[in-house]
């Protein structure tokens, strides 16, 4: 996994009043494979010690005709294990449908419930994928928050998940 | 040649004869689970190799399966078949199920005319079952645990508590919660004491698919306390077993009780 980092202009003019945002850039591979189902995603900001500071997205089959799409939810094992088992779904805010492939961007600003809570400091930000009849892969992004300045950072998937890029803005 | 039969025969009525000829276990369709109502399947099986059904079935007597909140519940779709048991649990409360299959059986090895045989059976059934003139009993009382766990959902403890009769394991790292690479910690108990400096062997799975068992022995410290560094993801088979004096049948002399646990460790 190949981390870039770019720091952009942005932090020198931002006023300070400006609230901080994280945007966020998910890259959903187009695969060639005779049975294909879009992924189940989780995104979210872990502590050093690998708890979790905050969940932004679980992208699963919030739709499922027989209801059955969170029986799955437990391949996204890592967030499974550290968060998803005590999360209750459908949540507001945090569950949606799956996405097809393409590039996804998602944005939260400082003032997003899973956000104004967060001590400053270091966090990683987690992108876990996991196929039906397919493989599970999971990107993670070093980042401050709340951000000094402007940067902007990515990392690349190499199987279930393309580019995962982060804006973050103070 | 005479010799040799002569010393194999001698070393035979040495070592008890056991279950330790072979593996028993109990695998779970699944031990992390999500969603409501999920439901698991659970084989039951006598084998060489883990985990394949290969020699006898395991009869489901003595099945007691603990749910979340203490209260026991009942299998589904119960079968024995040529090699294995089977049967279905629904998962109806989230947390934690433990799975056991609880022996409590006696076993004799006694003469008869001079021929030396064995038994193994309740033990109500003892002294109708060996004959009158059976000659040099020896009666010993096998009581054996094989356990699984399951979780939908939080994995909680309450039907981890310890049973406080025969060998058991007292969880320390939550035992569907085992990742490789990471450290568990469980404790062994006998009679619902801390059992020290008893064997624990530890086997992993697919064994049909490597040349070398790769068999791990570890002890437990005086306070009855092991650790094992999961070294990948698979589904492991794990199994103890101690001898005493505490036999709980006048019949018999001696008492072997015995633990095995299949736990299953999930990647990173």
């Amino acid at each position: 996994m190949r981390i870039l980092l770019s720091f952009g202009l942005t932090g020198l003019v931002a006023a300070p009043a400006f609230a901080a945002d994280l945007e966020i850039s998910i890259e959903i591979p187009k695969l060639d494979v005779a049975e294909y189902h879009k992924p189940y995603v989780a995104i979210w900001l872990e502590r050093p010690d690998q708890s979790v500071a905050a969940n932004l997205a679980v992208w699963y089959d919030v739709a499922n005709k027989k209801q059955e799409g969170d029986k799955w939810l437990k391949d996204l094992r890592q967030w499974w294990r550290r968060a998803g088992r005590n999360v209750t779904v459908p949540a507001d805010g945090l569950t949606s449908a799956t996405r097809a492939p393409g590039a996804h961007a998602i944005k939260f600003e400082d003032s997003h419930a899973a956000l104004k809570a967060l001590a400053p400091g270091e966090y990683q930000l987690i992108v876990e994928a996991a196929r039906e009849v397919g493989g599970r892969e999971v990107v993670k992004i070093p980042l401050q928050w709340p951000p000094e300045k402007g940067a902007a950072l990515n990392a690349k998937g190499e199987h279930e998940l393309g580019t995962v890029a982060v804006t973050v803005k103070p | 040649m005479k010799t040799l039969i002569r010393a194999a025969a001698a070393l035979a009525l040495v070592i008890p004869v056991s279950a330790h000829a072979h593996r028993a276990w109990l695998l779970p369709s699944a031990t992390v689970l999500s969603g409501k109502d999920p439901a698991v399947t659970i084989d039951a099986a006598v084998s060489n190799d883990l985990f394949y059904f290969e020699h006898q079935p395991m009869r489901l007597d003595g099945l007691v399966v603990t749910a979340p909140d203490g209260s026991k519940i009942e299998p589904e779709n119960a079968s024995t078949g040529k090699y294995r048991s089977t049967f279905d649990l629904s998962l109806k409360a989230p947390g934690t199920y433990r799975i056991a299959l609880v022996g409590n059986n006696l076993f004799a090895r006694y003469k008869e005319n001079g021929e030396q045989k064995r038994w193994r059976g309740k033990p109500e059934n003892l002294a109708k079952e060996i004959p009158a003139s059976a000659t040099d009993v020896v009666v010993t009382h096998a009581q054996r645990r094989l356990e699984t766990f399951v979780t939908s959902g939080n994995p909680d403890e309450a039907a981890l508590k310890p049973v406080g009769k025969g060998l058991e394991m007292q969880p320390i790292t939550h035992p569907t919660d085992l990742v490789a690479g990471d450290e568990a910690e469980f404790k062994l108990l006998l009679d619902g004491q801390p059992a020290p400096n008893v064997e624990v062997e530890i086997v992993r799975g697919g064994i049909r698919y490597r040349n070398q068992l790769g068999e791990i022995k570890v002890s437990t410290d005086k306070d009855g306390v092991f650790k094992y560094k999961w070294p990948e993801a698979g589904m492991y088979w794990l199994e103890a077993s101690v001898s005493d004096d505490k036999a709980e049948f006048k019949e018999a002399k001696e008492r072997r009780a015995s633990y095995a646990a299949t736990l299953e460790v999930l990647p990173e």
